[in-house]
């Protein structure tokens, strides 16, 4: 297994021993942040190795701007999208190593069985990758944070402003597991609760290569709308098809979970015009811009939104050691709950007691090939979501925590 | 008019839909079922050389500007030759030893293959565009065919039945067949059986390349593209018979329409009702459809 070990070590032990400051309570001298994330697979390029540099980047500009007097170290692993191997990997970390916080998590699967590894061992999880809502509904529980997004703010953001924009017909392709279902359960209700109406759908096997049988059906079925219900090749494999084809730009297509990864894996020949919601777009403002650049100076690529959710949590929680002067659990959570989270990537962003963080969604669109006037210049910003629309309320909540 | 409650335009684009699909099978089937045949290796980075061939083109063609009909001659070359080094290198010295030293050695390599592009390239993939000659579709009353799928039957089959002839049908295959039989007395004959050993699995992979080529296009260049296709190919060749060359294209394209027509009629099953065929055709015939058993 890939196991990759680097520490990042501050310079704080001298400070703190200068400062005569009260020496913070940390368990085992340091605060240590375990990355648990797909760095081989499916996931590995919106989540992955740059999830790992936004951590790092998060500890660094930390240790930089606040001056912590406790020492932060980083550990990483890769959890090849497979929940038992990320239980065991989160439960040595916290036995062995003494690490405080489990963080990233992509795939629903890991991010449920670590969520358990945690609660029972009283230690925090940071969820940026995973996309699912039942993570803050049934499975909730008081030492997860949900940070960046989930299925629910994506396919309500997508699917209401497509409908309201006039795309009432919709079929829906979508890939034949839970998920994938659960994606268009959402999507569907909020289609018709937009006055639209869904035509048809048709179920793919997962993972699919040759999309172009369904793309026919859908094509037959008159729907003004395709919604891809899917995710990663699924999803850019059936984009690509539908142009070859000649569906699209007759019949739109609205991808209900795309990450700008995706956008530019396939380019903006096949993909413009086409609607997505997103929690973070690098050349949204100054601040993202500067950030994103950073990290691109690095990576070599942008951001996307789980990397710059990632570096946002992590400084947040850091923040929350330092101002709790210490990192026990529930002190940590209840500091992380009650400070407002404002940095470039949300504004009033807050941690609620179902561990969902609400923030700002944006609804962008695919740029068409001559508007893309440099690199990475994939999406116009057609509305921003406020937090308080974006997300599931908290009367729809069905977390158990959530006392009505 | 409709059949079994299908419009009969809709069924018709699903089993030429079903065709294209078969043709890669064919053509992926056939390099196993040479390598099987000729060299008694279960060649299980087929699929992984299938993706090389996709990223060469598309390597030469956005780093060297190498258009796609170049590409299509070069790419399966150069991968051939990287079979040529595997086959001279690693697997002559497996052929005494039992089947399954074979499939674990090429299974390795398969994710060796696999990691360098994944960690050079990424996950998410590459876009290969169509050829200028090829793009765009025609309209043949029932469905639009993008002209670029129709070309890869006519390719497709054009490169699979001439390699049937050149095995079935010429002298170079007849010394290729009688050095499987027995190579001792070939060799005695005058013949270099090693020389054709390595020849054959070099043709293998680069027909698996040359089936990339055609795919990239179709597909995103992606470098797991060729372990979702591999596993489906396998049971392709079961089918027909191991190591029968004629077999394993007849049914590269029948089951392709097999799958076509469940992607009409009952979606969910379309992953596994090549399996399900699978199963039936080895508890009735054991040896495959067209194998000796």
């Amino acid at each position: 297994m890939q196991l990759k070990k680097f520490t990042t070590t501050a310079c704080a032990a001298a400070l703190a021993a200068l400062s005569f400051g009260a020496q913070a309570q940390i368990s085992g001298g340091s605060v240590k942040i375990g990355v648990l994330t797909d760095l081989s697979g499916t996931y590995s390029d919106l989540a992955g190795s740059g999830a790992v540099l936004a951590t790092k980047m998060a500890i660094d500009d930390f240790i930089a701007n606040e001056k912590p007097n406790f020492k932060i170290e980083m550990v990483t692993a890769d959890h090849q999208n497979k929940a038992d191997i990320a239980s065991n990997k989160a439960r040595e970390w916290i036995e062995r190593e003494n690490v405080d916080t489990v963080t990233e998590l992509v795939t629903t699967s890991t991010a449920l069985a670590v969520m358990k590894v945690a609660k029972e061992k009283d230690r925090v999880v940071i969820m940026n990758g995973p996309a699912s809502t039942p993570i803050t509904n049934e499975q909730c529980n008081d030492v997860s944070v949900h940070y960046t997004y989930d299925t629910y703010a994506l396919a309500n953001g997508t699917a209401r402003a497509v409908t309201q924009q006039g795309g009432k017909n919709w079929f829906f392709l979508t890939a034949d597991y839970a998920f994938g279902q659960a994606l268009e359960k959402d999507a569907a209700a909020v289609v018709v609760a937009n006055g639209g109406k869904v035509v048809g759908s048709v179920r793919h096997p997962f993972p699919g290569s040759d999309f172009s049988s369904f793309l026919l059906k859908a094509q037959a079925s008159g729907a003004q709308v395709i919604g891809l219900a899917n995710a990663g090749a699924d999803t850019t494999n059936a984009i690509k098809q539908a142009a070859e084809f000649g569906i699209t730009p007759k019949q739109s297509l609205a991808g209900l979970l795309m990450f700008i990864t995706d956008i530019h894996s396939l380019g903006l020949k096949p993909t413009q015009g086409m609607f997505l919601t997103t929690g973070f777009y690098w050349d949204r403002t100054d601040e993202t811009r500067a950030w994103s650049k950073r990290f691109f100076d690095k990576q070599k690529k942008m951001p996307t939104m789980v990397q710059a959710g990632q570096y946002s949590s992590i400084y947040h929680y850091l923040k929350a050691v330092k101002a709790a002067g210490t990192d026990d659990t529930t002190k940590v959570m209840a500091m992380m709950r009650k400070t407002p989270i404002n940095d470039f990537f949300a504004k009033g962003g807050q941690i609620r007691d179902d561990g969902r963080m609400v923030h700002d969604m944006y609804l962008v669109q695919v740029k068409k090939p001559a508007d893309s006037k440099y690199p990475w210049d994939y999406y116009t910003i057609k509305a921003t979501i406020p937090a308080a629309e974006a997300f599931q309320s908290l009367a729809q909540s069905r977390c158990p925590l959530i006392k009505k | 008019m409709e059949i079994f409650g299908i419009p009969t335009a809709l069924l018709g684009s699903q089993l030429l839909v079903g065709l294209i699909n078969g043709s890669f099978y064919a053509i992926l089937s056939l390099g196993l079922a040479i390598i099987f045949g000729l060299l008694n290796i279960i060649n299980f980075a087929h699929g992984a050389q299938y993706m090389m061939g996709a990223f060469v083109a598309w390597i030469a063609l956005t780093r060297f500007g190498i258009n796609y009909w170049v590409s299509l001659i070069a790419a399966p070359l150069i991968v051939g030759i990287v079979g040529v080094l595997i086959e001279r290198l690693m697997l002559r010295r497996l052929y005494k030893l039992d089947h399954l030293y074979g499939l674990l050695l090429t299974f390795g390599l398969a994710l060796i293959f696999e990691g360098i592009f994944r960690d050079q390239f990424g996950i998410s993939g590459e876009s290969y565009e169509v050829p200028e000659l090829l793009s765009g579709g025609v309209n043949l009353g029932f469905m639009f065919l993008p002209i670029y799928r129709g070309w890869v039957i006519i390719a497709s089959l054009t490169v699979c039945f001439g390699t049937w002839y050149m095995i079935e049908r010429t002298k170079l295959g007849a010394y290729l067949r009688a050095g499987t039989e027995n190579s001792q007395i070939v060799q005695a004959l005058g013949i270099n059986v090693p020389l054709l050993i390595t020849f054959t699995y070099g043709y293998g992979v680069a027909l698996a390349a040359f089936a990339g080529v055609l795919a990239a296009p179709i597909f995103q260049v992606n470098p797991l593209m060729g372990s979702n296709l591999i596993i489906v190919v396998f049971a392709v060749v079961v089918i027909g018979g191991m190591g029968s060359i004629m077999g394993s294209i007849l049914t590269g394209l029948g089951l392709g329409l097999i799958e076509g027509l469940t992607k009409v009629f009952y979606p969910e099953a379309s992953s596994v009702v090549v399996f399900v065929i699978m199963v039936i055709v080895l508890l009735v015939r054991p040896a495959g459809l067209f194998g000796k058993s």
